[in-house]
């Protein structure tokens, strides 16, 4: 990386840059169709910055992801079918696929998402939560590597064949047909041009935090425990703490793309958190380059758009280009697409004999 | 380190600043559209039918756990229309399929669903297979107004103006299998099946006409899907003494079932196992030895005597193989393009009202035998027929029902189900 991306002023124009191209170019050249893909795509962008926080510069490799997106998610959604089922219906009305399920009584958990105040701190505060939770039990005991990843892959495993199994959350099915957002008509072209500002200035924010995360003395600490926890330790910080906060965060990314995701996409379902997304979202990051601060996004969007394009393209053999693709950009740049210009760079000095002298 | 690090977060809490402006500069810039229960604006289709073609969406799995059953769906279509372009078309026009990946993931369907009626145009798209993906794809098909035809049987309770179900509902399926089953003396039966919509559904139908008339329910058990465990539920079932066991299993776990049911000492003349997601493709899987002699559940075999389906197996297998079977949902597929080709021909236009007004009545001689469009719930009639799966592999009808069935996914018509659903 240049040094004049860590200037303030390399700071500005790329978030300039960014907002540019989030906010005027997107939306001015492409289709409402593609717009609410792109809005998509953004949404895995979202928890791959998280990602970029608790693996790239944390260590911690997080395998579980979906677990945290998949709360924001149906936390979201539960609100949104209770927010149709009380505009079609009045007052305690049961969302309608309970309804065909033959369930007569709305079940107790789901009353308070009526409001949306509630729902909105539950998409905030429960993931974290629980991320604070498995963080404090898993990290103090100084569980790490192979054995976290392993532990979080389970808990998405887990938590998808849980939901498989709760009939009054849809079940295999899960939750989709949401009509309204927060007042909102959803297949509005204005509002789903909205729902696409929202999901950009999400990312922006979250782009931002992280930016603000590891530039503070907090994210040298972190990358501290990264590369050497035990002297982090004996110089008397506390290590677990450190991944605490940083597992925590990347929690509350992932739950807010879940949040954005539902009305993005319309559809939440187990399919969408297991083991098999959880992955997914790590590999954007891994392609993107998980150090940068920029690479998870990256590499999050150009997944997503690549197995886009390629399943339209070949719709029977996309899968084997996209496996493909993955092992080129692994084999060819183990730093991800945002050590291109770094790559780059190296063979024009090779070419260039002269040129190591002169930097030398 | 050449400056202090306490500069460094202010700048960056700076650039949190500027965005947040950004956003409500943004948010003001963008006007709010409809709010509920205003009306929006109708989405233009785009359907371009001045050319000499006319495009059609095939949206099945052709990755993931669900390829090897979609895969097949999606040769039946393509056979269809091939079919018809070789006798001239729709309105003289020839089908050009685009076929697109639902990758076995609900929301890749709804994507490709909006890709495939707003980037694509086309007329109107074929298939799907899990429930889920038919209720990720059923709000896409509703908001651009556009026509989504279902090839499997599924669970009922479902009647979306843009969807026509060409699969059986359950009154097409499940209780003409109870009524066999009560014709040929069963009076208890075990319930297994994965754990997910269609079985609860099927499970909670079975339930209740048992209670109506007579028949004992000794368990019900389930399994999650993709589930290979069976030896405490096969033991239990033994266990129980059950006059026949009534499966709704899906996928691989039948073929786990199935090999732990034979390896116990199980078979069919002891206590009969009734199927409804076993079809010719899946006998093979599960292995000939382990099941022969079972019960099946369908509308359509390869083996079904008729005209049309000795043309549509020996028209099959020119294209695809000789080796291969046909099973209930391809000819379901099948039925779905003439269906809506008759439509479109009667209605004398493509676009998503007109076919929607002429639906009604249509019918198509398929190899299955007539089957006709419900204009009510967008159904089609069916003619029920268990089958029993013999040595070769292939199911033979033992029992057929007098007549294609109408459809009635809401089971408004049996008292005794009145409790199981609202009304539409």
């Amino acid at each position: 990386m240049s040094k004049f991306w860590e200037s303030r002023l390399g700071v500005w124009s790329g978030f300039a840059a960014a907002a540019a191209v989030l906010f005027g170019l997107a939306p001015l050249l492409l289709s409402g169709f593609r717009l609410g893909l792109f809005a998509q795509f953004i949404c895995y962008a979202i928890v791959a910055v998280g990602i970029g926080l608790a693996w790239g510069r944390g260590g911690m490799l997080t395998l579980g992801q979906g677990v945290f997106f998949g709360m924001g998610a149906y936390l979201m959604a539960m609100h949104l079918k209770m927010a149709d089922a009380e505009f079609r219906g009045g007052p305690g009305a049961v969302p309608d696929f309970m309804e065909l399920a033959g369930v007569r009584e709305l079940p107790a958990y789901w009353v308070p998402f009526a409001s949306p105040v509630f729902t909105i701190a539950a998409i905030v505060l429960l993931p974290t939560g629980l991320a604070v939770l498995l963080g404090l039990a898993v990290f103090k005991r100084r569980v790490k590597g192979a054995y976290f990843a392993i532990l979080s892959q389970a808990l998405a495993g887990a938590f998808a064949i849980f939901l498989i199994g709760q009939q009054s959350l849809g079940g295999f099915n899960g939750l989709s047909y949401f009509r309204y957002f927060f007042g909102f008509t959803l297949n509005d072209p204005v509002n789903q041009r909205m729902l696409y500002f929202i999901t950009a200035a999400a990312l922006l924010v979250v782009v931002a935090a992280s930016l603000q995360l590891r530039r503070s003395r907090y994210g040298e600490l972190l990358v501290a425990v990264r590369d050497a926890e035990e002297r982090v330790r004996f110089l008397g910080y506390d290590a677990a703490g450190v991944k605490v906060v940083a597992y925590a965060v990347a929690a509350l990314f992932a739950s807010i793309a879940g949040a954005l995701f539902v009305p993005v996409v319309g559809i939440i379902s187990p399919a969408s958190i297991g083991i098999v997304p959880s992955i997914m979202f790590l590999l954007g990051v891994a392609i993107g380059g998980r150090g940068t601060l920029i690479g998870p996004v990256v590499g999050a969007l150009a997944v997503a758009f690549a197995q886009t394009a390629l399943s339209e393209q070949f719709p029977s053999a996309w899968t084997y280009a996209q496996g493909l693709l993955f092992v080129c950009v692994i084999a060819l740049l183990p730093g991800g697409i945002a050590s291109i210009p770094a790559v780059a760079g190296r063979i024009r000095v090779k070419h260039r004999p002269e040129a190591v002298e002169a930097t030398t | 380190m050449p400056h202090r690090p306490e500069h460094r977060p202010r700048r960056a809490a700076r650039a949190i600043a500027a965005t947040a402006a950004l956003i409500v500069t943004a948010g003001a810039a963008a006007a709010c559209g409809a709010r509920a229960g205003e009306e929006t604006d109708a989405f233009e289709p785009c359907l371009d039918t001045s050319g000499d073609t006319v495009k059609v969406g095939a949206l099945n799995s052709q990755s993931g756990t669900m390829a090897i059953s979609e895969t097949t769906v999606l040769d039946a279509i393509l056979l269809a229309a091939d079919q018809i372009n070789a006798a001239g078309g729709v309105l003289g026009k020839q089908i050009e399929v685009i076929d697109e990946d639902g990758a076995s993931e609900p929301v890749v369907f709804a994507e490709k669903a909006e890709k495939l009626i707003r980037e694509d145009c086309v007329a109107a798209v074929f298939g799907g297979w899990t429930s889920a993906s038919r209720k990720a794809m059923l709000p896409v098909f509703e908001d651009y107004d556009s026509l989504l035809y279902y090839p499997v049987q599924y669970e009922g309770l479902e009647a979306s103006e843009n969807i026509f179900y060409t699969g059986a509902t359950t009154n097409q399926q499940i209780i003409p299998a109870l009524d066999y089953l009560a014709e040929t003396g069963v009076e208890s039966l075990y319930l297994v099946g994965s754990d997910y919509v269609f079985p609860r559904t099927a499970n909670a139908i079975i339930n209740a006409y048992a209670e109506a008339h007579g028949i004992e329910i000794l368990g019900e058990d389930y399994v999650p899907l993709g589930s290979t465990e069976f030896s405490t539920i096969v033991n239990q079932v033994s266990a129980a003494g059950a006059d026949a066991v009534f499966n709704t299993l899906n996928g691989d776990s039948n073929v786990a079932f199935f090999r732990e049911y034979a390896n116990v000492g199980l078979t069919a003349e002891q206590m009969p196992v009734m199927s409804v997601s076993i079809a010719e493709e899946e006998v093979g899987g599960i292995g000939v030895e382990n099941i022969v002699g079972q019960l099946a559940a369908w509308n359509y075999y390869q083996t079904v005597e008729s005209e049309a389906n000795a043309a549509f197996v020996e028209a099959f297998k020119a294209e695809y193989g000789a080796d291969r079977v046909t099973s209930d949902p391809m000819e379901a597929a099948y039925n779905a393009v003439h269906l809506w080709a008759a439509t479109v021909e009667k209605a004398a236009s493509f676009a998503v009202d007109d076919v929607q007004e002429a639906a009604g009545g249509v019918s198509f001689e398929g190899p299955e035998g007539t089957v006709v469009i419900d204009g009510e719930n967008n159904h089609v009639s069916k003619t029920a027929r268990i089958g029993e799966i013999r040595s070769d592999g292939l199911l033979y009808t033992v029992w057929e029902s007098e007549g294609p069935i109408e459809p009635d996914p809401f089971l408004d018509g049996y008292e005794w189900a009145a409790d199981l659903a609202v009304a539409e």
